[in-house]
């Protein structure tokens, strides 16, 4: 056993010494390596938490939503639908939502502007998300100024803040009490954007939303697990540009460490020559490439995953941040909890570990088992 | 020191590293509890159904909500053109029904 060791130990060795050789080369394909395990997991960890922290918060979303359905297009939805809905079993809670969008031209950006039902506001008083209290420069006691649908000035007052921790799900948010809001955005009484229903028993949500279609057919609800859905497969690994653009980065990284790990050079093939032509064996000479891939491959995983960890939840995953911002002028800022999912690890471990040992080996063991002569000549 | 003594070194520091990191995480996620846990209650209370994440778009910052072909939605044969909408798929509801 000690034996073993020590050989294996003496192979490290020679291993470490044969890279540092050509350490250009070899810094290089590392380079490369740990950038293609930082991307991979940075992607990954961000996902994963922001999936994760929305399967959390938005647990507490409304059972069902039902929006009304004009020409195939959300409408202001009656009042009397309440009723019309007659009694569902199940059905704790039912009440119309007043919610809407701004767009103030002036930063050209888009608020949501909503009534808070558990939230009692005086007139033209109003409470702002942090991002968009950062973007106009707001504080408590300022006036924002904003143009109704209709044309008429508005100056409100901003009577409070919302805190900075929940900028993930409130950073554009405006809430105004039910009066302002009807006459900001001239909605009759008796009209909401949509109904909220709110049913105990997860089980009897289906069977609602059913009976709701069935009752009231120019409806669509939107059901909790659907939105949590939605959410789940938010930056899925199957969809648009995030797969196009790692698949190119993929694809580019394993023809280089195809190049770099099968082709071996004249320069290799002697080396192998001379040393098989000292005494050793082809085991050896397989295990000092093991040795090499091994090295190579772990390092870049080990620090491409510990750089990917400290960007995510330490940066603010700050090289994402021009990705998601896309063209929004308010964007939330906000520090993700770090939810790490082992078995991703574990994937992306394997898929990263692996190839590059195997694709070290099979070249050798070929160049391995010929005759030393032939390999040197 | 040998070559060997130094990736030694090397390979237990970095799982030293990676194990902080687990370690990490686990401490962030338990002082996190109570943020997460008004956040849900702030979601609960103004009844809100979406991460506010692309303000770009109407049907873009409320993802859950938007018409069923949202890309198309401003006129026929409209296109979709906000980058967000490359980067999360469609509305992911009717799938069972």
């Amino acid at each position: 056993m000690k034996a073993m060791l020590a050989r294996q130990r003496y192979l490290v060795d020679y291993t470490l010494a044969s890279l540092r050789r050509h350490r250009g080369k070899n810094l290089g394909l590392l380079l490369v390596y740990v950038l293609v395990v930082f991307m991979l997991a940075s992607v990954m960890l961000f996902s994963h938490a922001l999936r994760q922290e929305a399967m959390v918060i938005l647990s507490e979303a409304p059972e069902i939503v039902l929006q009304r359905l004009v020409a195939g297009r959300h409408d202001l939805i009656p009042e009397a639908y309440l009723e019309k809905m007659g009694r569902l079993r199940g059905v704790s809670e039912r009440h119309g939502r007043l919610w809407g969008y701004y767009y103030d031209p002036v930063v050209r950006a888009n608020y949501t502007v909503m009534v808070p039902r558990e939230r009692q506001l005086a007139a033209e008083s109003i409470v702002v998300g942090a991002g968009l209290a950062r973007t106009r420069g707001l504080q408590r006691g300022d006036f924002l100024s904003l143009r109704s649908s209709d044309g008429r000035p508005f100056a409100f007052r901003v009577a409070d803040t919302l805190a900075a921790e929940s900028e993930l799900i409130s950073a554009d948010l405006i809430l105004m009490d039910e009066k302002t809001f009807r006459d900001f955005f001239s909605i009759p009484d008796g009209y909401y954007t949509d109904l909220v229903l709110r049913v105990r028993n997860p089980r009897e949500v289906r069977t609602v939303a059913e009976k709701l279609t069935l009752a009231l057919p120019d409806t669509r609800p939107i059901l909790r697990e659907e939105i949590l859905r939605t959410y789940d497969a938010l930056f899925s690994w199957r969809q648009g540009i995030v797969l196009v653009l790692l698949v190119g980065a993929l694809m580019a990284f394993v023809i280089f460490a195809w190049d770099k790990a099968s082709g071996l050079s004249a320069e290799e093939r002697r080396e192998i020559g001379i040393l098989k032509a000292v005494g050793w064996e082809t085991s050896d000479v397989i295990g000092m490439k093991f040795w090499e891939g091994t090295l190579v491959s772990l390092s870049a995983f080990l620090l491409g995953y510990l750089l990917a960890y400290l960007h995510v939840f330490y940066f603010d995953a700050g090289l994402f941040a021009p990705v998601l911002k896309g063209w929004a002028v308010l964007y939330p800022q906000f520090r993700l909890v770090p939810f790490v999912d082992g078995l991703q690890l574990a994937t992306l471990f394997f898929f990263t570990v692996f190839p590059y040992t195997v694709a070290t080996i099979i070249p050798i063991w070929r160049a391995a088992t010929t005759d030393p002569d032939a390999v040197m000549r | 020191m040998r070559y060997s003594s130094m990736a030694g070194l090397w390979f237990v520091l970095a799982v030293v590293l990676l194990a902080a990191s687990q370690l990490d995480a686990v401490l962030q996620r338990n002082a996190a509890a109570e943020s997460l846990a008004q956040r849900a209650a702030e979601v609960r209370s103004l009844e809100l159904t979406d991460l506010c994440l692309f303000t770009e778009a109407r049907y873009t910052r409320h993802l859950s909500q938007a018409d069923l072909h949202t890309p198309f939605q401003d006129h026929p044969f409209a296109l979709e053109h906000f980058p967000s909408g490359s980067l999360v798929a469609p509305p992911a509801w009717g799938e069972e029904r």
